[in-house]
């Protein structure tokens, strides 16, 4: 790597805090995801449906 | 017309029969100059150079204060329902109803800036710079307050989350309002901040009541 | 969804526009964006961060610190721009009433919310060691820190309402409001000449940055922009997701109740 020079911790604070924000939100965004597809999942074990789904039998 | 007026006046005097509400609001301005000397020490100078600057977040917390009256009160009883249907503009309506809390809620908090004034140690020239500062941007904060309420009128406790929502329009109120009063940029610093204020309140005055009459509508579909 | 059950008893064919505003129908065709906007920004971000640590030179003036801008930029640059997709799809939602427009605006508040915190937090990180200062109230960094908070408002707003499709119409009102303000953001280096540097990418005369430090900030910016892409696209989905839950979860309370 390229030496970072007198300030190398700022760098690499910026860089590490990006990193974390950023893995961050891509969790949340998958978790979130998967909570409602395993929600969806739920509803159609116990047989809730949309009144559309009989007619179309697609849903993603 | 007459129909601005009849509007005008009846908020005025809704507001003046409820005589408690205007007090509270009268003394919550002044108690935050109370509470800061206490806060900051009682330092004369240090508190006449920050002067300014309590008014103006004493006058902008007051304002967040009263904003709740502005819309809730006639969406409960059903008045904003039959001003849907008035003979003049839901829009015309509600830039009466702006004039009316103007007069009914950021005047009088200027009629009682002296006696902050006087607790801040405020020198006679900056005490003038600051009510002619909170006459030209009051309006602004009124008129961003009321996009507030207007949006969270249908919210249960719409009346705590308002604050939040205009807050960050309003800053540039307070900069340019605490840069009326003194700046430090140079000689014509302060007139320049006190023409934006004045543009920022004509231009938010003028379009606050579509954007309101907008979301009142919205709310009530 | 009446339009469903019309769509499939009279099979009308649907054309490219349907299939744009539909919300079914956007499930469809979206999941093939994911896995490729995915693979896009990982390699972007890949080769960006290469550039970044180990190909490119220090800054004459700033030194090494300039790295520091190639996470900078893209970040304040993506809290404008997302800023400016949800002012469009307020417009949607207003005026053209697209069914899709709430969504898009729902999704992409947290999204901006996120780069902006990002670009705060390297802006000031950049400061400290550059120009002395972690943080300076002058007109760039005061106005993007007015619309961080713009982003957390709408973000509490959005949880406020119960009934989603009425928030969408009032929170597309204060979106279009709060527009005002990325103007200020753009110019503000312009009109305030105090702290932060003025534009030096996207000028009238072209940049003014060498190639070498040029290069490695075009990767990461859009590197960050097809994370958005795919974090919007993912995002947009499980609203729509969302809301086919209430709606079930509603249903089948109401069929509880009546049985």
């Amino acid at each position: 790597m390229i030496d970072l020079g007198p300030h190398a911790s700022f760098i690499i604070s910026a860089y590490i805090g990006v990193a974390l924000v950023t893995l961050g939100l891509i969790i949340m965004t998958l978790m979130d995801s998967a909570r409602q597809k395993r929600r969806i999942a739920e509803l159609d074990a116990m047989g809730v449906h949309r009144r559309s789904d009989s007619t179309n039998g697609s849903k993603t | 017309m007459s129909a601005f007026f009849a509007i005008l006046t009846r908020d005025i005097k809704l507001t003046a029969r409820s005589f408690g509400d205007l007090l509270t609001l009268i003394l919550f301005f002044v108690m935050i100059g109370v509470i800061v000397p206490f806060a900051i020490g009682p330092d004369k100078t240090l508190l006449a150079r920050l002067a300014p600057g309590i008014v103006w977040i004493a006058a902008f917390l007051s304002s967040l204060l009263a904003l709740d009256r502005l819309f809730r009160a006639d969406m409960e009883d059903g008045s904003l329902l039959a001003f849907r249907h008035a003979t003049i503009s839901l829009e015309t309506i509600t830039f009466a109803k702006l004039i009316a809390h103007w007069l009914s809620s950021a005047l009088p908090l200027i009629v009682a800036t002296p006696v902050l004034a006087v607790m801040l140690n405020m020198d006679m020239t900056v005490f003038w710079r600051t009510i002619y500062s909170l006459i030209l941007g009051t309006p602004a904060l009124t008129a961003f307050g009321a996009v507030g309420a207007a949006i969270t009128v249908s919210l249960r406790r719409g009346g705590l989350i308002a604050p939040v929502l205009i807050l960050p329009l309003s800053v540039p109120i307070l900069i340019f309002g605490v840069s009326a009063i003194s700046a430090n940029a140079g000689p014509n610093a302060e007139t320049a901040a006190q023409l934006f204020l004045a543009g920022i309140s004509i231009v938010s005055f003028v379009f606050a009541p579509f954007a309101a009459a907008l979301a009142l509508k919205l709310s009530q579909e | 969804m009446s339009s469903d059950t019309a769509k499939s008893t009279t099979a009308k064919p649907m054309n490219w526009f349907d299939r744009l505003a539909h919300p079914g129908q956007f499930l469809i065709w979206s999941r093939y964006f994911v896995w490729p906007l995915a693979i896009i920004a990982t390699a972007l971000f890949a080769v960006g961060l290469w550039y970044a640590f180990f190909n490119s030179p220090e800054d004459y003036q700033m030194g090494d610190t300039v790295r520091i801008m190639y996470v900078h930029v893209p970040n304040a640059w993506l809290s404008q721009f997302v800023y400016v997709a949800m002012a469009i799809s307020a417009v949607g939602t207003l005026v053209w009433r697209h069914p899709l427009a709430d969504v898009s605006m729902k999704a992409a508040a947290p999204l901006g919310a996120a780069f902006t915190a990002m670009a705060l937090f390297t802006g000031a990180l950049w400061g400290r060691p550059t120009w002395g200062t972690f943080w300076e109230w002058d007109g760039r960094m005061t106005s993007t820190l007015v619309l961080f908070l713009m982003y957390l408002g709408l973000v509490v707003l959005w949880r406020s309402f119960d009934d989603q499709l009425r928030a969408a119409k009032l929170i597309a009102v204060l979106t279009l409001v709060g527009a005002i303000n990325i103007p200020v953001i753009k110019f503000s280096v312009d009109w305030w000449n105090t702290l932060h540097q003025p534009a030096s990418v996207m000028r009238a005369g072209g940049p003014t940055m060498p190639s070498s430090i040029l290069i490695p900030l075009i990767v990461m910016t859009f590197a960050f922009t097809f994370l958005f892409a795919l974090l919007q696209v993912i995002s947009m989905r499980t609203e729509i997701l969302r809301r086919r839950v209430r709606a079930l979860e509603r249903k089948s309370a109401l069929e509880g109740i009546s049985q």
